[in-house]
């Protein structure tokens, strides 16, 4: 949280000073008023001069007038602050999660993310607007009135001082109490978020299970423990208010003691004591908003928090330094001039990077309480000797403009092969090589640019058909023909535009899985990449769809290096190489033919989808 | 003349709000009850303290050597007493309020998400999930912050205002004459400011859910954004939604936060007025400095609320812009209700038929012009056709995710619309080309269909379906927490773990969208027994694409343009040597 402040909010902090300033010369006014009228009644009437009297009440409205000029103009200044302020961080939280490595958005998982994103940063900004409204009005009150109280009668503005650390004490427990409970409270809201996620894309099944009853239960469960920890926080806030009410009171009755022995005495007059009672009502008033202020800020230091921690995390993909010297490395294996792809003995497990964060989280297992902290969505992976690695000693070399094919069973370790190659993970050992140099010498816009890529299961946003495949990169209305016509979506995206507008459902529900592999398989196109990477995006296709692709890629993109996994030999058949998985290792590499001979299981996949014939 | 009518209208709708608001309120009227009881209390003893203060000073007035000390302390005490009565009954009252407004915010949260429930499937492919979310979260909080702040702020005044009213006029009904002139101008200026910013505080709310719908997308699309290099771009996009929702945020605020000053500036030019003319009175003799004190004090009472309602005024447009918005959910159209005769479906023997089906999603694009077909119970019905045809849509139809516009599905003879949704979808066991499954454990996952499924059951289907070795090798087996949309599990995991999941279900009929597309094909061979028990004796409807998976069904249907073109069966069909001929030659072209 100090952080935040530290970067988000002291940058305002001279447009606040002003504000503060302003609102400080209105809040004088204010307390201007009823010291005017402690005057009218203590000199002026004894004295009996009406004109005097009508004088001093012209003062008080003046006064009036100026104060609430001020105090508008102050808040319209606090207003822009905290829309700046948030709109900043926003945007800060936002490009920092678009730019999170693959293995934090695991770590954070993305309906946390999703909350810090909305109402974290909501919280802050409602916290960031009246903390200047009342924050500082109240204040400069409180300050200000015990500062007359004392200019009125010393000694009774020490007895309604002495309340004064009590009242500290009394804040500091409170919101210490309540900052954790707040914490705890947004974790489990992450987790309504989720659930209500999660029903809303799996509506169908629900539907056609008719869960509708067990899932309402779910949300009762999350639903309930929110609302108790928003009522367990509520009521340790609640002390608040009450307490001070009663000390500050109970001082009020001090000090007219203590006024009654003052003025009995002759050291202090009736008028003072009226007025004390006056500024005293100010006080409790100040005292009564730091209270709200305390009980907004405990929240928001909890969301802070959360923000923060997205905030600043640290850039894992680090760049290599010296990037020639493993290009010569390279060479001086004895590697070919034209090889685009090389993995050298590449070994990587997903679980290797994240035990070493996740350390003690026995508490998590189960249900997964609080899986939506960072700490938390490691939980349960303790037994990690016992988890194999994904992918094991790969090694192959695709030159420019040839084709890899890689095929395997689920969970064989296939679509990993594309995260390192794409450099979303680091491999835990070997090296990757692209274009010659070692892969974590690139700096990152570099590497992305050689690639085009359609995901297993990829994103279609609420856009156009246009929109999805540019994805907002500048290209002319022939690329993004050519482009979907190269992805053989052509057809029905012409047949659509004639009929309707063309903008897209979201997750493109209103196409069917083909179409919408093919306008992803476009957005890969347009850019003509180097390397084309296509992660089982055919599969909804009918055969001679998926043929009619990689013919038309393989003529129009002929210098493109292309990997494809697939399931279907016969999308892969013609690849110049093709990859066998089995369990992250490599039980087979070659051609089609060779593989045929060599590879026991290769024909077996084959056989069983061809027939004999296929061979 | 329109704009007034429009005018008219919302503001019929802002009442609207209200009395649904009023509704959940009242549901609580009990604790309702007390909590009036407990403000009304601890305003009221609060209300005394300043008489006594002012009585207390009265006594002090004598001056130098002429305090009457007895009087001070006896009027001390009791307003000691008073306070902390007061105060004791404040903090009861808050217990009471937070309460009262989480039941409050439960039951609506509860109410609009089982709305959410039973909307129909196509409601959540045109609304972004992030704005939903913001309705359940953000907007609901937004409602129960004002409720349990607000609503107690408001009593409070209500009552304070009336006792302090009551108090002054007893102290002096002349200088109470000034309030005649103060309050209705502050009445007026806050009506004023309020009519202005209730727009402003609309848009805010719609706004702010725009921009969380749209980090919603992009932050679930952002692996592909990334491997695109589209993060600039797509923070550029944010940018502008967040400027707008800055901006609106900004107006809401500026205009809210006017109320507080100028309501301020009323209360003190009464105080002003009150000095002059107290000052006035007590020249004529009617006023003693007591009455001045305490009436000084009571009128700061009188507008320290007033004040404090005006502050809050602008929490409450915007609590009430939020709770339009849940309404506005809550009013969605859910799918219909079943009709009132429908009956139950039971020991479906699984005969499906359509005769002459029309429909689209949208009614002017029809997608399936007439289709008409029946499936025998017990056979495998497979549908082919290129990509796009409208097999999925058949599912839908299916399954009555959507009714069609023409013609009529029958199970079992029964026209589907007068069967129970519930019964018909429990007649059916699916497997969807988009799996889906939620955080919870794997047996979680897999006994979804079948509650109290014992692990014995589930690990069996589960091997049925060869799955079992991958789940064991997962940190926790079967009681590993899938999280995230199974972030590191492959499509093909995933199809192998619904179809487990099916498997568990004993469903009379069985849909297959590309169940296994994403499944290699050795592994299709080594589910393939599991598969074909599965599909004993039930009616199967199975769209693929690899057509070795379809070749032993009963009747291929071969749709094109919603329309079938060939029926029959594999033989039949290879030797027609029509569609399904070209369709099959190419996969070994």
């Amino acid at each position: 949280m100090k952080e935040i402040v530290k970067k988000y909010i002291s940058p305002h902090f001279p447009q606040m000073g002003i504000g503060l300033f302003i609102k400080f010369v209105g809040t004088i006014m204010d307390l201007f008023i009823p010291y005017i009228l402690a005057y009218i009644i203590d000199t002026v009437i004894p004295a009996g001069q009406k004109r005097m009297i009508f004088l001093w009440g012209l003062a008080m409205i003046f006064c009036s007038f100026l104060a609430v000029s001020f105090n508008v103009i102050a808040n319209r200044k606090a207003s822009r602050v905290a829309s700046d302020v948030i709109k900043k961080l926003r945007h800060d939280l936002f490009e920092k999660i678009m730019y999170l490595s693959n293995h934090q958005m695991d770590e954070f998982t993305k309906p946390s993310l999703i909350s810090r994103m909305t109402s974290d940063t909501y919280d802050l900004q409602q916290m960031v607007a009246r903390i200047q409204r009342m924050g500082v009005r109240a204040p400069i009150l409180l300050v200000g009135g015990i500062f007359v109280t004392f200019t009125l009668d010393y000694a009774m503005a020490l007895v309604l001082l002495a309340v004064l650390p009590l009242l500290t004490f009394l804040t500091i427990v409170v919101s210490k109490k309540g900052i954790p409970i707040y914490a705890k409270q947004q974790a489990i809201a992450d987790r309504m978020v989720r659930v209500v996620r999660e029903d809303i894309a799996g509506i169908r099944v629900i539907k056609a299970l008719s869960k509708t009853e067990y899932e309402t239960e779910k949300f009762r469960e999350v639903n309930r423990s929110v609302v108790e920890q928003e009522k367990k926080a509520g009521m340790v806030m609640a002390v608040m208010n009450p307490s001070m009410t009663i000390l500050l009171n109970l001082g009020l009755v001090g000090v007219i003691l203590t006024g009654a022995y003052r003025v009995n005495a002759g050291a202090s007059e009736v008028g003072k004591i009226l007025a004390f009672t006056t500024y005293f009502t100010i006080i409790l008033n100040a005292m009564l908003s730091i209270t709200r202020i305390f009980s907004m800020v405990s929240k928001s230091i909890a969301s802070g928090n959360r923000v923060w921690e997205v905030l600043r995390a640290k850039e894992e993909m680090e760049v290599l330094e010296g990037a020639e010297d493993v290009l010569g490395a390279g060479k001086q294996k004895g590697e070919e001039e034209d090889a685009e792809i090389v993995f050298s003995h590449v070994t990587f497990s997903y679980y290797k990077g994240r035990a070493t964060k996740g350390g003690a989280s026995d508490a998590q297992e189960g249900k997964g309480t609080d899986c939506a902290l960072p700490e938390a969505a490691s939980g349960g992976q303790e037994d990690r000797e016992e988890i194999p690695e994904t992918l094991s000693d790969i090694s192959f070399v695709v030159k420019k403009g040839e084709t890899l094919g890689i095929i395997g069973e689920i969970g064989s370790g296939k679509s990993t092969i594309l995260n390192l190659m794409m450099r979303l993970y680091d491999a835990d050992s070997g090296m990757i090589r692209i274009a010659g140099r070692d892969i974590r010498s690139y700096e990152p816009e570099e590497l992305k640019h050689k690639f085009g890529v359609v995901f297993q299961n990829d994103m279609i946003f609420e856009d156009t058909i246009a929109g999805n495949v540019s994805l907002g990169r500048s290209a002319t209305k022939e690329a993004l023909s050519e482009a979907l016509l190269y992805a053989q979506a052509s057809e029905f995206v012409e047949g659509r535009q004639e009929q309707e507008a063309d903008a897209l459902n979201i997750r493109g529900a209103n196409l069917s899985g083909g179409q919408k592999q093919r306008v992803l398989i476009a957005r890969a196109l347009l850019a003509k990449p180097e390397i084309l990477i296509l992660d089982d995006s055919s599969s909804a296709l009918d055969y001679r769809t998926d043929a009619r692709l990689r013919q038309g890629i393989r003529e129009h993109f002929a210098d493109t290096t292309l990997v494809i996994v697939a399931q279907r030999v016969s999308s892969i058949r013609h690849a110049d190489h093709i990859l066998v998985l089995e369990n992250g290792h490599c039980i087979g590499y070659g051609a089609h033919e060779e593989l045929m001979e060599r590879c026991s299981v290769y024909q077996e996949i084959s056989h069983s989808q061809m027939g004999e014939g296929g061979v | 003349m329109e704009q007034t009518r429009q005018a008219g209208a919302k503001k019929r709708y802002s009442r609207r709000t209200l009395i649904r608001l009023g509704q959940y309120l009242m549901k609580e009227k009990w604790l309702l009850f007390v909590a009036i009881v407990c403000t009304f209390g601890s305003n009221l003893f609060a209300l005394v303290g300043p008489r006594l203060t002012g009585f207390a000073i009265g006594a002090i007035e004598g001056g130098i050597g002429a305090v009457i000390f007895e009087r001070v302390f006896y009027y001390a005490g009791w307003m000691a007493v008073f306070y902390v009565a007061s105060a004791l009954m404040s903090y009861g009252l808050q217990v009471l309020m937070i309460t009262i407004s989480r039941r409050v915010v439960y039951r609506m949260r509860q109410d609009l998400f089982e709305k959410l429930l039973t909307l129909p499937v196509g409601y959540f492919d045109i609304h972004q999930t992030g704005d939903i979310i913001s309705r359940i979260s953000y907007d609901i909080d937004t409602v129960n912050a004002s409720l349990s702040n607000d609503l107690v702020q408001l009593l409070t005044t209500v009552i304070t205002v009336g006792g302090a009213l009551l108090m002054m006029l007893a102290i002096s009904p002349q200088l109470v004459l000034v309030f005649a002139f103060t309050v209705p101008l502050s009445m007026f200026m806050t009506k004023y400011i309020t009519g202005k910013t209730r727009p402003l505080f609309r848009a805010r709310s719609a706004k702010l859910g725009e921009l969380n719908g749209f980090v919603e997308e992009m932050i679930t699309g952002q692996k592909t954004l990334k491997a695109y290099g589209r993060e600039d771009y797509t923070i550029g996009r944010c940018d502008e939604k967040n400027e707008v929702a800055a901006e609106a945020f900004y107006r809401a605020e500026y205009y809210g936060s006017i109320v507080g000053p100028c309501v301020n500036f009323v209360n003190n030019l009464s105080l002003s007025l009150t000095g002059v003319f107290g000052a006035l009175l007590y020249l004529a003799g009617s006023m003693t400095i007591g009455d001045i004190s305490s009436f000084v004090l009571y009128s700061r009472k009188f507008s320290g609320p007033i004040n404090e309602a005006a502050n809050i005024v602008s929490e409450l447009q915007s609590a009430l812009a939020a709770a339009e918005r849940v309404f506005s959910l809550m009013d969605e159209l859910p799918e219909r209700a079943d009709e009132p005769d429908a009956v139950s479906l039971k020991e479906v023997a699984g005969e499906v038929a359509l005769s002459h089906v029309r429909f689209g999603y949208l009614p002017e694009k029809t997608i399936i012009h007439d289709l008409s077909f029946t499936a025998q119970p017990g056979k495998l019905i497979a549908i082919v056709g290129h990509t796009g045809a409208g097999k999925t849509t058949l599912i839908n139809l299916l399954m009555r995710f959507y009714d069609p516009q023409g013609g009529e599905i029958l199970v079992d003879r029964h026209p589907i619309r007068s069967v129970t949704r519930e019964s018909l979808r429990k007649s059916y066991a699916m497997v969807l080309q988009d799996t889906w499954l939620f955080t919870g454990t794997v047996y979680e996952n897999l006994s979804y269909g079948k509650e109290g499924a014992t692990r014995g059951e589930v690990e069996k289907a589960a091997k049925a379906a060869y799955i079992h070795s991958f789940i064991m090798r997962l940190p926790n087996g079967y009681d590993t927490v899938l999280t995230d949309e199974g972030a590191n599990i492959s499509k093909g995991q995933k199809q192998l773990l619904t179809i487990a999941r099916a498997m568990l279900l004993d469903a009379p009929m069985l849909i297959l969208d590309e169940a296994t597309s994403n499944v290699d094909t050795r592994t299709e061979i080594r589910i393939q027994k599991a598969m074909r028990n599965l599909m004993q004796d039930k009616t199967c409807f199975v769209i693929a694409h690899r057509l070795s998976t379809i070749r032993n069904a009963d009747l291929i249907l071969v749709v094109n343009e919603g329309e079938v073109v060939e029926q029959g069966t594999h033989r039949a069909l290879m030797d027609k040597g029509g569609v399904y001929r070209k369709l099959y030659d190419a996969q070994f072209e």
